[in-house]
């Protein structure tokens, strides 16, 4: 089983977002970052799938500055084989970051290529059904199971109130949704392991995206908070606060 | 060309509410572009009657492709579709919903037009004949105005933030015939959860608990209130009670779960964590409820009650069935 894993490199979730003096960009000093955390319930997968079949290559690829070299060393600890940093400014717009990715892929062989449901600083949720339409793949995205037998997948996708099965035949796309599975953490074995691991990396040139970014600005302020008491007593205030101030009631 | 194409989704044979959305933010984008509004939408028999409603909001035009095989969600007939359509209308927009399959859907149809897609999208407007929208990016942490260089601008709106808007449209029907495709993705029925409660970013009122309320079997005076405040109502949860499985994922409200926009939105036993306020600070009036003065989720908060959850939630839901009753 050989699974090609996209991953990117994010702010952490704590992350209190600072917009750059230009204002068209985050300010990056002082943030910690991570791996996508959907992308980890993607790697595990990938590695878990390779450890049941005793055999495969759990190749990671990244879109991304030099920094991302981090995180892709971070995927080899966690037990990928092998890495690739395609080097470039990535923005809001997945569709470069989808052209990317599938011309790096398209000569590559393998099984399963599997994503996060979304990455967590452009909230995108793009990127996998993209790369599925530009490759001519089948997808499932905000997976939550997969079982694959015999060469084809049935994965159970997230939907309002409910769940529904998705079936394709391998090769395929999965996007993995939190509850795939739990990601290990890698151990010092793996960490020693990783140095040792190939990691590639070029330059590319992003195709230009149809969205022009203007301004990035904070979130609307909210209204100043009012507590109106303590305890069971507050409540009839409360009431009628909601249905006569704000109307809600 | 100026036409808005507007994805109407459907679930048991009806326009879903967020369809109803769609339909009338592409109509505000028509009305601003001097174009129509073709609503596109894909179901079983009696498919086009149930999305003829649709033209109440707005809808000039309908497509409905009619097929047994469309009761389920099918995104390769859709996709399909939708690349014919843009090849014949050159619209200036297709408008999905950000839902489950709205999000799925216009991504594929991104990949396959190859043109760049803005999701969950909270305003839109047209500027010198450019359609700009805005979008919350990380997690709500930050807003990002983004142009459309090239046409068809894609896009998905977060549920429950563009108004419904009656408006008479046309509502001529074409029922084209299924497109020649093989499908390569094969999606099954829907399976609903065993309780048949609104989804949270569909829901007008949310009523979330967190760890301040104990265990799983407290959630019963929640429930009491989301029955009395009416069927616009839901529950939600914070991530600590879905970790630790009293409550299903789905209901789960934060930057890890969903973010939603209600126009009321109830914390109650809820700390306030960062990534906690990322899915819930746009809601319209937040009110908190929580036993510490000192927790954070009180500086987002519109009205706050510092006590005892099991004192205070059972007194509201009698004061909120009252007041409901003497409404008649
Ligand atoms: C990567 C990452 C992603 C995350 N994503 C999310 C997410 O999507 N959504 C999310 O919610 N969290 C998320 N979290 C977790 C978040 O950091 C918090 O741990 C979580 O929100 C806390 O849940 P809580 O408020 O229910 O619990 P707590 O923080 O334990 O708060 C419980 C509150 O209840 C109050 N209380 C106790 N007893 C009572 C009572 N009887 N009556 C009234 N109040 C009472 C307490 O004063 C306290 O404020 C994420 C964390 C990480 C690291
Ligand atoms: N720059 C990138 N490099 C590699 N993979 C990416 C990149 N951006 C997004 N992805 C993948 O696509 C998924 C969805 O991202 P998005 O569509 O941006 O929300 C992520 O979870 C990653 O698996």
């Amino acid at each position: 089983m050989n699974s090609i894993v996209c991953i990117k490199r994010v702010p952490d979730s704590e992350t209190r977002v600072r917009i750059a003096s230009d204002g068209l960009a985050v300010d990056r000093s002082g943030v910690k970052f991570d791996m996508n955390e959907y992308d980890k319930y993607a790697l595990e997968e990938a590695i878990r799938r390779k450890e049941e079949a005793g055999e495969g290559l759990v190749t990671v690829l990244t879109v991304g500055g030099d920094d991302a070299r981090e995180t892709l060393r971070q995927a080899l600890a966690m037990g990928a084989d092998e890495a690739v940093l395609l080097r470039a400014e990535t923005g809001f717009d997945g569709l470069p970051v989808a052209v990317a990715l599938a011309e790096e892929i398209r000569d590559r062989p393998f099984d399963l290529l599997l994503f996060g449901k979304q990455a967590i600083d452009d909230d995108g949720m793009q990127v996998p059904a993209m790369v599925a339409e530009l490759l001519g793949l089948p997808a499932a995205t905000v997976v939550v199971s997969l079982e694959i037998e015999a060469g084809r997948a049935v994965a159970r996708r997230e939907v309002e109130g409910g769940h529904e099965t998705v079936e394709f035949d391998l090769p395929g796309i999965v996007a993995a949704q939190k509850g795939l599975n739990e990601p290990r953490y890698p151990s010092l074995k793996g960490i020693m392991a990783a140095k040792k691991k190939p990691l590639e990396e070029k330059d590319v040139t992003l195709v230009e995206g149809g969205l022009e970014l203007l301004e990035l600005s904070g979130p609307p302020d909210r209204p100043e908070p009012q507590i109106l008491g303590e305890g069971a007593e507050a409540v009839p205030e409360l009431v009628r606060r909601l249905r006569e101030e704000v109307k809600v009631l | 060309m100026a036409d808005v194409i507007a994805y109407l989704e459907m679930r048991d044979g009806t326009p879903r509410p967020v369809a109803r959305e769609a339909v009338s933010a592409a109509k505000t984008l028509a009305d601003r572009l001097g174009g129509s509004v073709v609503a596109l939408a894909f179901g079983g028999t009696g498919t086009a009657e149930a999305a003829r409603a649709m033209a109440a909001f707005g809808a000039d035009r309908l497509v409905v492709v009619e097929d047994d095989s469309l009761v389920a969600y099918s995104p390769d007939v859709a996709v399909a579709v939708i690349q014919h359509l843009a090849a014949e209308l050159s619209p200036a927009a297709v408008v999905f919903p950000a839902s489950a399959q709205g999000k799925d859907l216009s991504a594929r149809a991104a990949g396959r037009l190859k043109r760049s897609l803005a999701s969950e999208v909270t305003e839109l407007a047209v500027e010198d004949g450019m359609i700009v929208v805005t979008r919350p990016v990380y997690a709500g942490k930050a807003y990002a105005r983004l142009r459309f260089r090239d046409s068809p601008a894609l896009l998905s709106i977060r549920p429950n933030v563009f108004p419904v808007i009656e408006h008479a449209g046309a509502g001529a029907v074409e029922r084209p015939a299924m497109p020649d495709v093989q499908e390569k993705t094969r999606v099954g029925p829907i399976e609903q959860g065993e309780r048949d409660r609104l989804d949270v970013r569909e829901a007008d009122i949310v009523v979330s608990g967190g760890r301040g309320l104990q265990g799983p079997e407290k959630w019963e005076i929640l429930e009491h209130l989301v029955d009395a405040l009416g069927p616009g109502a839901t529950l939600g949860a914070s991530r600590a009670v879905v970790d630790a499985g009293w409550r299903p994922h789905g209901e789960q409200v934060g930057q890890t779960g969903k973010v939603v926009s209600p126009s009321l939105y109830f914390a109650i036993g809820i700390s306030g964590a960062i990534q906690h306020l990322a899915g819930m600070r746009t809601a319209n009036v937040i009110v908190a409820v929580n036993k510490d003065a000192e927790a954070p989720i009180f500086d987002v908060a519109n009205y706050g009650i510092v006590g005892d959850a099991f004192e205070v939630v059972p007194e509201l839901t009698d004061a909120v069935r009252k007041l409901r009753t003497s409404d008649g």
